[in-house]
């Protein structure tokens, strides 16, 4: 795969880090390129806030390096980083104005008041927050926080811009909003930005690069579509999007086989005569004319405007399959409880997983 | 009024009924005799005057009302230089240890007042604790007359006062959302610049509170001055006492019981009214 080559701005590598007994990251290493928007996903526990927080300098690896350009940053304290953090809780100074808020980063930098006053105006307008600047931030709903907090880190013109589940604490209606917003923003300003997201579908529709965190380990770092569209293993399958599960069989002649049903497949890289585990996403399974694929019956539909999704009790698996089929259609007729159908797999679309 | 409020109005009855007798009742009589005119072997003659209220404005008073304020004043400051580093020590330690150490700073508030008041007279007289010390140490002058003096009495006010002042700050920095802390470093201050212009105007309501409390318990206090300053150093609360029980002028006693009581609601209201304007704002920052 050919990928444009750039310096990385912020180089990871072998971080490991533990609490105590347990281990949070473990032997990380990540090279993140210039205005790159890069998400660090995983669920609660995996060490991707841990990560963060060795990136913004509050927390030291037990081993490992973080350099910023050449720069080696792993000790430095986080007040001597030209790296800024917004924080999941917004961490606004309640006793500050929105104003000084803004200000106070460039304080901290000792410019010149007059430079101070034009920077906080400009932001105020970038970010739309002129009318609030005199508030304190107990005044604020929770998207003025957000803005608020983002455009204090912003302010500062950070080399790389960490988020921490930014959107966390908004509604789904302003989160799916801010998304682009968020995009929008650091096109803009040209900042690469590293955000922590445990919701999968935030990073898919922001983030430039992914890296699927599990256990303190990267299992997968790609492009949204790789990793949607090729998982490395079962749990990134399984954690990313809706997948349906086939426990099966590789025979010797290199089919998978299910419950009596065979299926060429892209057999690269797996062992024969073994277990194998089938991954296949709701829209690439496909209704088939009677009596020609794999037998089932519809025990639940869910609408969802669009589309339609069908639950299928086939003998594949225990759990009924889910298949996405488009709510006006020909396939109208199949979306309804109790109905029986066919179903066939779109064998390019598939992925085998061994243990 | 809904019944619920009706039903928590009954519930505070016997408190109410509590502080109105043995509290508000005793002021309003203390409140009037200080209008009343001296009787000859105490007590009071029924007859109205406002020249109790002016004898307090006298120089002679004024300046122990004054010595009072110095004493208490330094007394909380001393009290906040000390509880400040402490309870931010115990805030620093692991979580389960802070009840510990807690306890530890509260430990000798279980014991009497007269009896850790009586222990700094024999650390600190002429034969006390710290002189021999001095002298096993080679000093060899005369001993120091640390007892009955103004710092003895400071000293006793601090030492006896300190946890609550420790437990007020204590409370109000535990209470501190951590992420602010970091985000003062992350935005590019050091750790002295991220205390004074993020943890110590957000702990102010805790200093306030120790400080009116330490200051208001301080002015008024009659036994340490009476112990540790050996009658040198009148304190208005030595003088109210003397007037009562041994000059038999109550009515000027009273008068000055009630400037006394004037002084002291009007600090705790302005501290009442400074920790609402921060507790709000704390308590935002918390739930973000």
């Amino acid at each position: 795969m050919t990928e444009p080559l750039s310096i990385p701005v912020l180089s990871v590598d072998r971080v490991v880090k533990h609490f105590g007994k347990t281990i949070a990251v473990d032997g990380i290493s990540l090279d993140i390129r210039e205005n790159e928007f890069f998400a660090l996903l995983g669920p609660s526990g995996c060490g991707k806030t841990t990560l963060l927080r060795m990136i913004a300098g509050f927390e030291v690896p037990d081993s490992g390096s973080i350099h910023l350009g050449d720069r080696d940053i792993t000790r430095e304290a986080p007040d001597k980083r030209p790296l800024n953090l917004m924080f999941q809780s917004y961490a606004l100074f309640p006793h500050m104005t929105v104003w000084q808020n803004l200000a106070y980063g460039l304080e901290m930098e000792r410019l010149p008041r007059g430079e101070i006053a034009s920077r906080v105006d400009d932001m105020l307008k970038t970010t739309d927050l002129v009318a609030l600047s005199a508030r304190k931030p107990a005044e604020l709903s929770g998207g003025q926080k957000q803005r608020v907090a983002l455009a204090r880190a912003l302010i500062k013109r950070p080399k790389v811009l960490l988020l921490d589940e930014p959107l966390g604490a908004l509604d789904k209606k302003l989160r799916e909003k801010m998304q682009l917003e968020l995009k929008r923003l650091q096109h803009e300003v040209g900042i690469t930005f590293i955000i922590v997201t445990h919701d999968q579908e935030e990073a898919l529709v922001m983030a430039d690069r992914i890296a699927v965190l599990r256990d303190g380990h990267i299992l997968q770092c790609g492009t949204p579509q790789d990793i949607y569209e090729r998982p490395a293993n079962r749990f990134v399958a399984g954690f990313i999007g809706m997948m349906n599960f086939i426990e099966g069989e590789i025979g010797s002649d290199a089919l998978f086989r299910a419950a009596g049903q065979a299926l060429v497949c892209d057999m690269h890289g797996l062992k024969r005569s073994a277990p194998a585990v089938l991954a296949v996403r709701p829209e690439h399974i496909l209704l088939r004319p009677e009596g020609s694929g794999v037998a089932g019956t519809v025990v639940d539909v869910a609408y969802h405007g669009l589309d339609r999704q069908l639950y299928v009790k086939t003998a594949l698996s225990q759990a009924p399959l889910q298949v996405r089929v488009a709510a006006a259609g020909p396939e109208e007729a199949a979306a309804r409880t109790g109905a029986s159908v066919s179903l066939g797999f779109d064998a390019a679309a598939c992925r085998l997983f061994q243990e | 009024m809904s019944s619920q409020t009706a039903r928590s109005n009954l519930m505070a009855l016997p408190a109410i009924a509590w502080l109105g007798l043995f509290m508000i009742v005793p002021c309003l009589i203390v409140f009037a005799y200080a209008f009343l005119t001296r009787g000859l072997y105490g007590g009071v003659e029924y007859t109205l005057t406002s020249e109790n209220f002016a004898r307090v404005f006298d120089p002679l008073y004024a300046k122990i009302f004054l010595t009072s304020v110095r004493i208490a004043g330094l007394a909380t400051l001393f009290a906040i230089l000390i509880a400040y580093p402490a309870a931010y020590a115990i805030c620093l330690a692991p979580k389960r240890m802070q009840p510990i150490l807690l306890f530890f700073a509260v430990l000798p508030f279980w014991s009497n007042y007269l009896i850790r008041t009586y222990a700094w007279i024999v650390l600190l007289n002429r034969e006390g604790l710290i002189n021999n010390l001095l002298r096993w140490l080679g000093y060899d002058g005369e001993p120091l007359s640390l007892l009955y003096s103004e710092g003895a009495v400071i000293v006793g006010l601090v030492y006896n006062y300190l946890p609550f002042v420790i437990l007020a700050i204590y409370s109000s920095l535990s209470r501190l959302n951590g992420d602010l802390i970091e985000a003062s470093r992350d935005l590019g201050a050091g750790r002295v610049r991220t205390f004074l212009r993020v943890t110590l105007p957000l702990t102010m309501p805790g200093v306030a509170a120790g400080g009116v409390f330490i200051f208001v318990l301080s002015i008024g206090n009659f036994v340490t001055p009476a112990l540790l300053g050996g009658g040198r150093f009148q304190m208005i609360g030595n003088l109210v006492y003397d007037q009562f029980l041994t000059a038999n002028d109550w009515p000027f006693g009273a008068a000055l019981g009630m400037v006394l009581i004037a002084v002291m609601i009007g600090l705790l209201l302005l501290q009442a009214r400074a920790s609402a304007r921060f507790s709000g704002e704390t308590a935002e920052a918390k739930h973000g």
